[in-house]
């Protein structure tokens, strides 16, 4: 039954979708990237945002890129520059008093002697329990409730790295991993401000709030490595063009302007995609960088699933709910008590956890944050191809704009909720509106128009406990493979999901390897 | 002094279930109570005229039908009468019902959405795979997973297998039903808001949670998992109020030998050279024993009932952690007469049933929100129950007991103390809310009495007024609860034992926590064990 | 007239409805016994099974259908919808036939089976024994149909036995001798159409009636009229039951459990376990439980459905079944004693391997006679053919008795 993949059609170029290609060409498949936009990228992606202001239009900060992808493909050698590596976190302060969040180390004007301790505590404890949760990335997921020797073998190898943390920190791990950071920054810390800016791990990007289960969960996900937060010199976008130059080199065919309306089916079989200009293409497999909606709704079609199936990926819960703020500005932000080196960090505004959960609040009904909580970068303090000489851009996920807006993102509704963004940033950074020589607001609704995310949800699928592992994005295409036969998945909706970490992409080359067909 | 075989804290079902299962197995067991009368939140109290106020705790279905038996409770007195079915009043002038009768309550589904009328069998198979499943653990004591002692790999493994048996489908179900949200797991069955609030409402009774924080779906469980006389899911009254239960289990306990002091709380558990050696009482009393049993919260029993320097610091941490947040309040009221409520069209029979004020998620998720800020709910959920028209005992004829459960209600208001203005303040938001519902409510109250947290933990110790001794999420269930390494009933002092419903598997009137103490305390002391085993359910 | 009506929220008063033929039914009901069919009342037996059964064998009986669940499926997508919905291929079934499938969930798991009727282009009618609407608007997704339940708004008759056929004929309904097994025709009748299908479920010559429930009455009568002569009478529930199982039908809830109700997974059948292999067309690209079926028929199936000739006369209801070795392997899901086959009949289910035809197999009996109970360990023999299946179910035009 098995035959050997000779080619594969990848639909997306998104970073996942470009490191896939470069496996798979690397293993001898014939593989061609079908990009529908005009650059590779996706979401990791720099554009022209105004005239001579560049933009990472999508993620902004990198911080997850696995290592092994950035070795194996080679990605320094393709281009791959840092501006910046091992920012720190900056919990902002109206008067100044702001934290400095570097691994363990806690320190600024806000910060409190106790929570010092506590903080190499918590930075110690966390990375070891990411490193569980984050371990799992490189897994082909196990299925449960099988016979089946790998299944049990990689269970058993999760149950032995639980049980390495030794007593104490296992049943810490079983305690916290399931519930919110709300709890968990309350046993730990003392500063309002600090919980404030550390809740913002567990619940950026996703519909949870401080209080929500999971969050923990999430921050854990984002927690790799320390949150190593770099800039790219030349943006994201510099990331997706090493990984297509790497594919490319390894003998991928790589495409844009071509945009998938269908993928075919040959009886029970995708053997190819029609794009929309009407050319087709055939190949062994067809393996999706798109989200599992797009996928298997609009490129497939439900009618090619059978209906338990397709009523889960119905349920996948895919409402986004972060804005993109972009702002070219005519010199250096002032954000109260920052010096100019610290200008180039990852700065929060997020006062403290009920701050935080009242921008929450309002996404649970269909509105936006009245006071959206923020994670900024000024990329232009370390690399300067980003804008004109003396001049900067700011980037910034605003939380929470959920997809759904009661009554729509209408042209007032976006103005209203720029002009809210605007005045929380001025209320740091006194003076920043004078500055603004262009801002650009990008919706869940425009990020599902400019990346074809459903929902324009950053992880594709929403990331929780129900939705990772061999639950990702849904029991029945958790190993990458689908029900139908011939199609794979690569798109961050599947494990171990958003991010910008080339895994998904490399995970999905093995699966088709190992799977062939 | 006379010395005891044991020392049981607190009166409460839990204790009196511990007690009497000790007394069963020969233990001379001496129980002390704070209250001068027995039940704890499981109690029936006579506070106004001629009317029975089940002021606490107030329907059943989660007590254990093999605790009932094993203690024989129905020889004590004790009669559980199913009232079936339940009613949610929306604002907009009608209501949804569910009724005993199958087709009926099918049929009242179409009314709202012809689709939901459907799902609800698959909606009702679902949740039954949950309760078959959680079942088989509630009279057992949960695995220690950090342990090596045979004892806990042997019921790792069981559960695990139990688990696996499953089957492959039914397993990532399990997985994503113990996250998920009460709010998003009724979206995959339900399309009508009236229905899926009616559903919802269960995911949150005496949780600290909103209906759409993951976690929830889990609490709707814990409330359907028992059933009266083997309908799974149903719930009854105790005939003559809840304090019913409690009196039947004192009753056995007394038959079996076992003595009971009240009217004076602990003032400390006695430690000596790391042991147990008994208790000292507020009025100066001392007992001694060699077990000291504590039904009291965990907070109580460690953080007020004991000299820290009997504890280690990071135990008294891990104590001080426990989330055991209040977040419910409860107003007992007896009425002149039935209220008219205007959506039921003088559906009377409707009212024996448990009636909601609710009508959609949105609503009950907006009434979280306020409890996070520290205010109770403006606009509350109610589950509100007239206990009278079915039990009769309950009222003087043609009078009836109305019992209002309330949510949210927070810990503290605003972070400070609750105030006598407060509590009346809350009591008119609630009364406000039903005469709205039924014009004239409040002209029929003849007496009301008004227990937030504040009074929940004054009189029956319930720390904060977490009416399950302890949240319900997932950091707190099975192994966890009540803290990671203590799940098996076992204090951290030699002697001193757990049995309240912080401990596994929890709250609502099951009586496990209790029976399952016993079971190992008398295990350790190599006595024969009187605590039944969970019924198979295949 | 339609009869069911829950516009208001007083609606649980009436736990059931009269069906839209009560009245009638009424009158024939001598034993005064009612039973309940989801939304209706329905007669168990009007005066004795056993008489009311040979009606059905012998002359003609009929048998309200109404309370049956029915779909209407309409739309571009229906033929599709309905394609990916059960295990057969309707796009095989020309308008105005019907045909009988199983449908399944992801698991391969049947959820029910039911009649499908290709009303005209693009338009289905799906009866079917549980309600179905939840699932079929978990399967609307991606189609273009619609899909409404119209139990209520058709009314619904079994004419079920060798007379049928001319008790119809003599209702003037042009070319109704005509109609094959599985064909169906429209008839002008009082003012309103009256549909006509060459179905049921008791394995002999019979129709199915279909009319709005406004003319039910009218149309009891002028059948009962027509029927006077050729032994027409009402059958009870029991009855049916006792024809299908003499014909080899299954029914839900009784020879497997429906796979959307049941809570122990393992208690869901396939449609090889119970013997509609013939029914799951692999030549479709998708339908619901290919590709668990295709799995099952690499690898086997657990269990059997097999039909059963038991020596001897005890009806072998809820009975356990042994292997000729006494180890047990199954239970009978039907029993009774065949009036018409003179034998003691059995449908069972068996763990595979058993349940190869011509297997002897054992069946512990148990039977009261004057209170006191016996056991007797029985001889049984798996048979492949269903145990009543005259010619004259097939023969058209039918003879007239």
């Amino acid at each position: 039954m098995t035959k050997a993949v000779k080619s594969a059609l990848i639909i997306g170029g998104g970073h996942n979708g470009l490191a896939c290609a470069a496996y798979l060409a690397r293993a001898g498949v014939q593989v061609t990237v079908l990009e529908a936009a005009e650059r590779f990228g996706g979401a990791a992606v720099t554009r022209e945002f105004a005239p001579g202001f560049q933009i990472s239009a999508g993620a902004h900060l990198l911080f997850a890129l696995d290592e092994k992808i950035r070795s194996e493909l080679q990605l320094e050698q393709h281009g791959l520059e840092m501006a910046a590596t091992a920012l720190e976190t900056i919990g902002l302060d109206e008067d100044g008093d702001y934290v400095s969040i570097a691994g363990g180390t806690l320190s600024g004007p806000g910060a409190l002697d106790e929570d010092k301790t506590a903080m190499t505590r918590y930075q110690r404890q966390m990375n070891r329990f990411a490193d569980v949760i984050w371990g799992l990335k490189d897994q082909l997921p196990p299925r449960m409730g099988t016979t089946a020797k790998d299944d049990l073998l990689s269970l058993g190898k999760l149950g032995l790295k639980i049980r390495r943390l030794g007593t104490e920190d296992m049943r810490e791990f079983l305690r916290i991993t399931g519930i919110n950071v709300y709890d968990i920054l309350q046993e730990r810390f003392t500063s309002e401000h600090l919980k404030g800016a550390l809740s913002v791990d567990g619940t950026l990007g996703t519909f949870l709030g401080t209080r929500s289960n999971n969050s923990v969960f999430c921050a854990l996900h984002r927690f790799n490595r320390g949150r190593d937060y770099a800039l790219p010199k030349g943006g994201m976008g510099a990331v997706s063009e090493a990984l297509a130059a790497a594919a490319k080199a390894a003998g991928a065919t790589l495409r844009t302007n071509a945009t998938v309306a269908s993928i075919t089916m040959d009886f029970d079989r995708a053997s190819g995609v029609t794009l929309s200009d009407g050319e087709t293409l055939e190949a062994d497999v067809v393996i999706s960088n798109a989200d599992p909606k797009t996928t298997f709704f609009k490129l497939l079609g439900a009618r090619h699933l059978e209906a338990g199936f397709a009523n889960r990926v119905h349920h996948l819960r895919t409402r986004g709910c972060v804005a993109k703020l972009h702002l070219a500005l005519d010199g250096l932000p002032g954000f109260t008590g920052l010096d100019e080196t610290q200008l180039g960090k990852r700065l929060l505004i997020a006062a403290d956890m009920q701050y935080v959960e009242h921008a929450f609040n309002h996404a649970k009904y269909g509105e936006y944050a009245q006071e959206p909580v923020l994670e900024i970068t000024v990329p232009s303090v370390h690399d300067a191809t980003l804008a004109p000489a003396g001049q900067h851009v700011l980037s910034a996920n605003v939380a929470w704009a959920p997809y759904d807006l009661k009554g729509g993102w209408t042209e007032v509704a976006r103005a209203d909720f720029l002009e809210r963004c605007l005045s929380v940033l001025e209320r740091y950074a006194p003076g920043l509106r004078g500055q603004i020589l262009h801002s650009e607001l990008l919706t869940p609704v425009d990020m599902e128009q400019e990346f074809g995310m459903t929902g324009g949800h950053w992880h594709h699928v929403e990331l929780a406990l129900d939705a990772f592992l061999m639950m990702r994005p849904t029991p029945g295409a958790a190993q990458y493979a689908t029900p139908v036969n011939g199609l794979y998945l690569c798109g961050a909706g599947s494990h171990p999901g958003g991010n910008v970490t080339g895994c998904v992409g490399r995970n999905a080359a093995k699966a088709v390897l190992k799977g062939q067909g | 002094m006379k010395k005891y075989d044991a020392i049981v804290i607190g009166a409460g079902h839990n204790g009196i279930a511990n007690g009497a299962f000790l007394a069963k197995a020969g233990l001379n067991v001496l129980m002390v109570e704070k209250n001068d009368w027995i039940g704890g939140a499981t109690v029936s109290r006579n506070l106004h005229e001629d009317w029975i106020y089940s002021n606490c705790s107030y329907v059943c279905s989660l007590l254990r039908p093999e605790v009932y038996r094993a203690l024989d409770l129905a020889k004590y007195g004790l009669q559980v009468v199913p009232y079936g079915g339940s009613v949610t009043i929306s604002q907009n002038g009608d209501y949804y019902a569910s009724y005993v009768d199958g087709d009926a309550s099918r049929r009242e589904m179409m009314r709202h959405s012809h689709r939901d009328a459907d799902a609800e069998h698959r909606f009702e198979r679902d949740i039954m795979r949950q309760c078959r499943f959680i079942r088989q653990f509630l009279l057992r004591t949960a695995p220690d997973p950090a342990s090596f002692k045979p004892r806990d790999l042997m019921e790792l493994l069981h559960i695990g297998r139990k688990f696996w048996d499953l089957g492959e489908e039914t397993i990532y179900d399990t997985m994503r039903f113990y996250t998920m949200s009460i709010a998003e797991f009724l979206d995959e069955y339900f399309e009508s808001d009236l229905i899926k609030a009616s559903h919802a409402g269960s995911g949150i009774i005496g949780s600290a949670m909103g209906v759409m924080s993951p976690g929830t779906a889990y609490v709707l469980l814990h409330h359907a998992m028992g059933d009266v006389d083997g309908t799974a899911g149903a719930w009854g009254f105790a005939r003559g109020g809840m304090g019913a239960i409690a009196k039947a289990m004192h009753l056995c306990f007394e038959d079996h030998g076992g003595t009971t002091v009240s009217g004076s709380g602990v003032e400390q558990i006695l430690v000596k050279n790391g042991k147990v050696t008994g208790v000292a009482l507020e009025n100066g009393d001392e007992y001694e024993a060699d077990i000291v049993v504590s039904n009291m919260t965990l907070p109580r029993t460690f953080l007020e009932c004991m000299d820290p320097k009997d504890l280690r610091p990071e135990f008294l941490e891990k104590c001080r952690n426990f989330k055991i947040r209040g977040s419910s309040g409860k107003i007992n009221v007896a009425l002149e007469g039935v209220p008219q409520f205007t959506a039921l069209k003088g559906n009377t029979e409707i009212m024996r049933s448990d009636m909601h004020l609710i009508d959609s998620i949105e609503r009950l998720e907006r009434a979280y929100d306020d409890w996070k800020d520290g205010i109770w709910s403006r606009d509350p959920y109610i589950d509100m129950l007239i206990p009278s028209l079915t039990d009769p005992t309950m009222a003087p004829p043609g009078k009836h007991f109305m019992s209002l459960f309330i949510q949210y209600v927070p810990p503290k208001v605003r972070g400070k103390d609750w105030t006598d203005e407060d509590r009346d303040a809350f009591r008119d938001t609630v009364f406000n809310q039903i005469e709205e519902y039924a014009p004239g409510f409040k002209n029929l109250v003849a007496h009301a009495e008004v227990r937030t947290p504040r009074e929940l933990e004054n009189e029956v110790g319930l720390t904060e007024g977490n009416i399950f001794q302890g949240e319900l999420t997932m950091d707190q269930l099975l192994f966890n609860r009540p803290i990671p390494g203590y799940a098996q009933y076992r204090g951290p002092v030699k002697g001193l034992w757990m049995c309240g419903s912080s401990n596994h598997p929890g709250g609502g009137v099951m009586a496990a926590p209790g029976a399952n103490a016993a079971r190992e305390i008398l295990m350790d002391l190599k006595k024969p064990n009187t605590v039944p085993e969970g019924w198979a359910d295949d | 007239m339609k009869t069911f009506n829950i516009d208001s929220p007083m609606h649980h008063k009436t736990k059931v409805f009269p069906s839209p033929f009560h009245s009638r039914q009424a009158e024939w009901n001598e034993n005064k016994e009612w039973s309940r069919w989801y939304d209706y009342l329905s007669v168990p037996s009007y005066t004795d099974e056993t008489m009311e059964y040979f009606a059905g064998r012998n002359t003609c009986g009929v048998f309200d259908i109404t309370p049956m669940t029915k779909h209407l499926i309409t739309g571009p997508d229906a033929l599709p919808f309905m394609n990916r919905l059960v295990t057969r291929d309707v796009s095989k079934l020309k308008p105005g036939r019907v045909g009988y499938s199983v449908w399944c969930d992801d698991r391969g798991q049947v959820i029910d089976d039911g009649t499908i009727f290709h009303l005209q282009q693009g338009q289905y009618r799906l009866c079917s024994q549980e309600h179905q609407i939840d699932w079929l608007m978990i399967n609307a997704h991606g189609f273009d149909v619609s899909i409404v339940e119209d139990t209520h708004d058709v009314a619904g008759l079994a004419l079920q036995g060798p007379t049928s056929c001319a008790v119809l004929r003599k209702m003037n309904l042009p070319g109704i001798e005509n109609l094959t097994p599985f064909g169906m025709a429209s008839f002008d009748f009082e003012g309103t159409q009256l549909m006509i299908s060459r179905t049921g479920f008791t394995g002999d010559l019979g129709y199915e009636l279909w009319i709005d429930p406004d003319h039910a009455e009218v149309l009891w009568d002028r059948l009962f009229a027509a029927g006077e002569l050729h032994g027409i009478r009402p059958m009870g529930s029991d009855a049916l039951e006792m024809l299908r199982i003499e014909a080899g039908f299954i029914m839900a809830g009784a020879d497997f459990a429906p796979a959307l109700h049941t809570v122990r997974s393992k208690n869901t059948r396939s449609p090889f376990e119970l013997g509609l292999d013939w029914l799951v067309d692999f030549k479709k690209p998708v339908f619901n439980g290919r590709q668990a079926l295709l799995k099952e028929q690499q690898q086997g199936s657990r269990y059997a459905l097999v039909k059963l000739d038991i020596e001897d006369n005890k009806a072998a209801e809820h009975s356990y079944v042994y292997d000729t070795r006494e180890r047990n392997i199954g239970w009978v899901t039907s029993a009774m004693w065949s009036p018409s086959a003179k034998k003691n009949i059995a449908l069972a289910t068996v763990k595979r391997p058993h349940g190869k035809v011509d297997e002897r197999m054992l069946v512990e009996i148990y039977y009261q006679r004057e209170l006191a109970w016996s056991r007797k360990m029985a001889q049984a023999v798996v048979v492949e053919q269903p145990f009543w299946d005259p010619p004259r179910r097939r023969q058209t035009p039918p003879a007239d008795w």
